[in-house]
């Protein structure tokens, strides 16, 4: 066995969140400026030049990229071979989180019950974990700042097999030209096709996390990408929604093996502000 | 690109009906932050015949800054989805209220009432939440203290960038921008 400290983990955690929510991703930025080169709207290139701007100031200042600095989301993924020490792994994490909020002056978005108090927890805990244990002796944490403006504009359907990839294809377009425009524009669209009820939303939001531009490894899927990506684009909403051919930076489809009787199909939708970075231990 | 029109918060009728949608602003002068549970808590207020902020003529914006890191006046802060205060503008419309700032698409509700009464919606760019605090030189707290990031703040800013959103005429850029530049696939 291998033993990792949690000291550890918090502190890759605190690290990550505060890197992510001040510094834009150089992946995010290549293809903000890339969009600043080819939309067509004036006013359109004019609110992706203040993005650029923004980042600029946000890493220079070091204040958050956006107000919203998200509910923090962790993926752990935990070698059967580790063993942790020094406490519990779960508040280690919650650790991390609170420590950079604090510490970053970012905005606590969090609170406690959904429905009756709303009551802000203070400290942007508790952060979402989702744990998975793989073989070796490696702790692999992926996390990510999600704001809820475009988390709001997501949906899930439990689709039919027969509804094939048009129906797919129609399903996600849908969901961008309903909510888009709220989403803070241009947005990156990621798509789960498969699983369950509960595992197509978790693999929309992992392929958020993929880096922009890289295509699905299956050609099917990745035509798949480059379709709804023209098709998104061609709905107008531009930059901030005021009409532009720049909706979608990327469209990043995973998938996996689901039920003879169907096809559940998630769209998960995030903001220009997509935050996101790794650490392995 | 037209140059923006520099105007001056609080501000009447007349100027809210002189803006139209497209159009660029630059806002200077003061304004009040309120978002969700203070939106619900102001219609409550109002139910009882108070307010804790002036209502008439004035600009309410949509936002819940992050705190200000040692030595700023305020943390970053963009605007948030308006949508969600729809449910009370209609309210606050009737009061006086001459112009909000969010991002993202309103009720026919809240465009009609706009129109009625001759006041404007204004979109500042989601997201660009550093840049848009730097046009803000003054920031207090000035109602529900207790809502940390939701409180009412009262903002003075200089050449807040804004685009009219929605006019007091019907106009409203999100549905007339998109269909300039749609291409069916
Ligand atoms: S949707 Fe994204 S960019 Fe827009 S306000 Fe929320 S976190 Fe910020």
């Amino acid at each position: 066995m291998r033993e990792v400290e949690v000291a550890r983990v918090e502190e890759a955690v605190r690290r990550l969140f505060l890197k992510m929510n001040c510094h834009m991703l150089p992946d995010v930025r290549t293809s903000l400026e890339k969009a600043r080169e080819e939309e067509v709207s004036e006013l359109g290139r004019s609110v992706l030049e203040d993005l650029l701007q923004n980042a600029r100031i946000a890493a220079d200042e070091e204040v958050p990229l956006c107000q919203d600095c998200g509910m923090a989301v962790v993926f752990l993924e935990v070698g059967q071979e580790v063993a942790f020490t020094g406490g519990s792994l779960r508040e280690a994490v919650d650790g991390g989180v609170r420590r950079a909020y604090a510490e970053g002056c970012l905005r606590k978005s969090v609170v406690c019950d959904p429905l009756f108090d709303r009551k802000n927890s203070g400290d942007n805990t508790p952060a979402i974990v989702h744990f998975d244990v793989v073989p070796g002796d490696k702790v692999r944490l992926l996390a990510t700042a999600k704001g809820m403006g475009s988390e709001n504009m997501s949906a899930l359907a439990m689709m039919r097999a027969a509804d094939g990839p048009e129906g797919v294809r129609d399903f996600v377009v849908e969901t961008v030209r309903r909510g888009g425009a709220n989403a803070c524009p241009p947005i990156i669209v990621g798509v789960g096709i498969g699983g369950n009820f509960e595992t197509a939303p978790l693999l929309a939001k992992k392929a958020l996390l993929r880096p922009l531009g890289v295509r699905n490894g299956d050609v099917r899927y990745a035509r798949l990408e480059g379709e709804l990506l023209e098709r998104i684009n061609g709905l107008g909403i531009g930059p901030a929604g005021y009409g532009g051919t720049t909706t979608v930076l990327a469209v990043q489809v995973e998938f996996a093996a689901t039920h003879i009787a169907g096809m559940p199909v998630a769209v998960n939708i995030c903001c220009h502000a997509c935050r996101h970075g790794e650490i392995v231990l | 690109m037209k140059e923006a029109k520099r105007i001056e918060a609080p501000f009447g009728e007349e100027l809210a009906r002189s803006l139209r949608s497209g159009e660029r602003v630059l806002l200077s002068g003061t304004i009040y932050t309120a978002r969700d549970a203070a939106h619900r808590r102001l219609v409550e207020a109002l139910e009882r015949g108070e307010s804790p902020i002036p209502l008439k003529d004035q600009v309410i914006y949509y936002a819940g800054p992050a705190p200000a890191s040692p030595g700023k006046v305020i943390g970053s802060i963009g605007p948030t989805t308006s949508g969600r205060m729809d449910p009370f503008t209609v309210t606050l419309l009737e009061k006086g209220l001459r112009a909000m700032i969010g991002k993202g698409t309103r009720s026919q509700a809240v465009l009609q009432a706009m129109s009625d009464r001759g006041a404007v919606y204004f979109g500042a760019t989601g997201g660009a939440a550093a840049l848009l605090a730097r046009c803000v030189r003054a920031c207090r707290i000035v109602a529900y203290d207790d809502l940390g990031p939701e409180a009412i703040r009262r903002l003075e800013v200089i050449d807040l960038p804004l685009v009219v959103a929605a006019d007091a005429w019907g106009g409203d850029l999100y549905r007339e921008g998109p269909p300039r530049f749609r291409r069916e696939i």
